[in-house]
């Protein structure tokens, strides 16, 4: 970062006022935690818990041509996307099929598309999007002005709803998962990055601060970004930055899902070099571990399999489950136990499918 | 928040304590400020039984949901005793750092060492400059 100013989010003073332990995050200072990054994550899956996200950063697509870019720019296909307010998890690749971002879209009109995009990312993501529009007849807008709270948890729905109005309360209940709502000035979307029902909900820079305290108020409790690290792990959710990047493919990040490769016509970035390697096969994988023995798992620890070594990308402590997990890149025929090195000791570990944890439930 | 510092007890600048037991051994954690750094510690590696140690050796490994932290042997001695409990009660490091969340007791090497350590106020003032 040149920038060493930290830039804050409009709920700067509500974090602090909650005691939150505040640490740089990609140029934005953000709560780690309030006290217990452990206390804050089993909140969020037995109760209900809300994350300051505002750094995130929120892009509207106006114009024409909006469906016809975001199927060149995106591998997933927007045209899937036929009921209003529905949202898509979707790659952004570079030619190479790398991993620019990973993002949210929601379609919101023919000629409205909503997305949000990570904050590390930002600038390079933008001039890869203004520079790939040029030829569209399109606007993107960046939208500075708008804040973003993540309420998530069994209780949070319900928590929320009832802080709305009766119109308000009615047109949200009736969200279905990975739906969106705009309803005055605020956006409300069943989404989240958990592993728990919820809500992120963007708003005005200037009205978030209430709605921050509004939910204080009903119970939901703020959550820091060491425990939205830890839930979205447990939820097997991949990070930009740390399971993937420029140098990894979904293929070989465990995103495959996500891109749509029919109609053969619709030639989206990275298409070519992604048919090329689907062709010659890719060499590795990414899974699962949960640690058998004593330790805990950490990002570039090496995973020691009979086929080769591969890397842990992310790992920690499971606080639902009491014991260390992680995603670890291997080598593609890895059977379902492995070794991690810990300090010159190897571990066995257990290989699986992530998710580890849904909806408040182990999937071990 | 305000960090508890024991007066009675010896420091380190790499933020473990020790209990001088007065019989040429010596009981040591880390302390109050060490964990509020370090966070909720779910994990801790214990030197073995036995095992002998130089000053400032790595003694063993504190981890916390956040990251690992290396545990210095504040002095030279011999592990005469360890926290067994921490195994299965990590948090206790959090709860009771000067209590019940104590890492190792040594038989010191020479007792004399014991003066190279800080005092509580030195101790204070050391983490105030930080």
């Amino acid at each position: 970062m040149s920038n060493t100013t930290p830039q804050h989010t409009p709920l700067y003073e509500q974090h602090l006022k909650a005691g939150g332990k505040m640490v740089d995050f990609a140029g934005w200072e953000m709560p780690i935690n309030y006290g217990s990054q452990v206390k804050e994550h089993n909140q969020v899956r037995t109760d209900a818990g809300m994350f300051d996200v505002s750094h995130m950063v929120v892009v509207d697509f106006t114009g024409q041509d909006c469906k016809a870019f975001l199927q060149r720019l995106l591998a997933n296909d927007v045209d899937k996307l036929k009921q209003q307010g529905k949202a898509l998890y979707s790659c952004m690749l570079n030619e190479d099929a790398g991993i620019i971002d990973d993002l949210i879209v929601y379609y919101l009109a023919d000629d409205f598309y909503r997305m949000v995009i990570n904050a590390a990312t930002r600038e390079n993501d933008l001039a890869w999007i203004n520079k790939q529009a040029a030829h569209f007849d399109l606007h993107i807008n960046e939208r500075d002005d708008l804040a973003m709270i993540a309420a998530q948890g069994p209780n949070a729905r319900e928590k929320l709803l009832a802080t709305l109005d009766d119109a308000s309360a009615t047109q949200v209940s009736a969200l279905k998962p990975f739906f969106g709502v705009q309803i005055d000035t605020i956006f409300y979307a069943r989404t989240g990055y958990t592993g728990e029902d919820g809500f992120e909900i963007v708003l005005p820079n200037e009205a978030v601060a209430a709605l921050w305290n509004t939910l204080l108020a009903a119970g939901i409790e703020p959550t820091g970004l060491g425990a939205r690290d830890t839930l979205r792990l447990e939820a097997g959710m991949s990070l930009y930055g740390t399971d993937m990047d420029t140098t990894t493919s979904p293929l070989v990040s465990a995103l495959k899902w996500t891109v749509v490769l029919e109609p053969k016509e619709r030639n989206f970035l990275g298409r070519s070099a992604l048919e090329a390697e689907i062709k010659a096969k890719p060499t590795t994988k990414m899974v699962g571990l949960v640690l058998e023995g004593k330790g805990i798992l950490r990002g570039h620890q090496i995973v020691v399999t009979k086929s080769g070594k591969g890397e842990i990308t992310s790992g920690s402590y499971s606080p639902t489950l009491g014991v260390a997990i992680a995603l670890a890149r291997v080598p593609v025929d890895t059977g379902d136990h492995c070794h991690v090195e810990i300090r010159n000791k190897q571990i066995v570990a257990r290989v699986l499918k992530p998710p580890f944890v849904r909806k408040g439930k182990s999937c071990l | 928040m305000s960090t508890n510092i024991p007066e009675e007890l010896l420091y380190t600048k790499s933020h473990e304590w020790v209990r001088d037991n007065k019989d040429g051994t010596a009981t040591i954690g880390i302390t109050d400020h060490a964990q509020e750094l370090l966070g909720d510690v779910v994990y801790v590696e214990l030197p073995e039984d036995g095992s002998v140690f130089g000053a400032e050796d790595p003694a063993g490994v504190i981890e916390s949901v956040k990251a690992a932290s290396d545990f210095y042997s504040p002095l030279g001695g011999e592990v005469i005793a360890v926290n067994e409990q921490l195994d299965d009660e990590p948090e206790l490091i959090n709860s009771e750092p000067y209590g019940d969340g104590w890492v190792v007791t040594l038989k010191l090497e020479n007792i004399d060492d014991l003066k190279e350590l800080m005092d509580a106020n030195t101790y204070i003032n050391e983490i105030a400059e930080s």
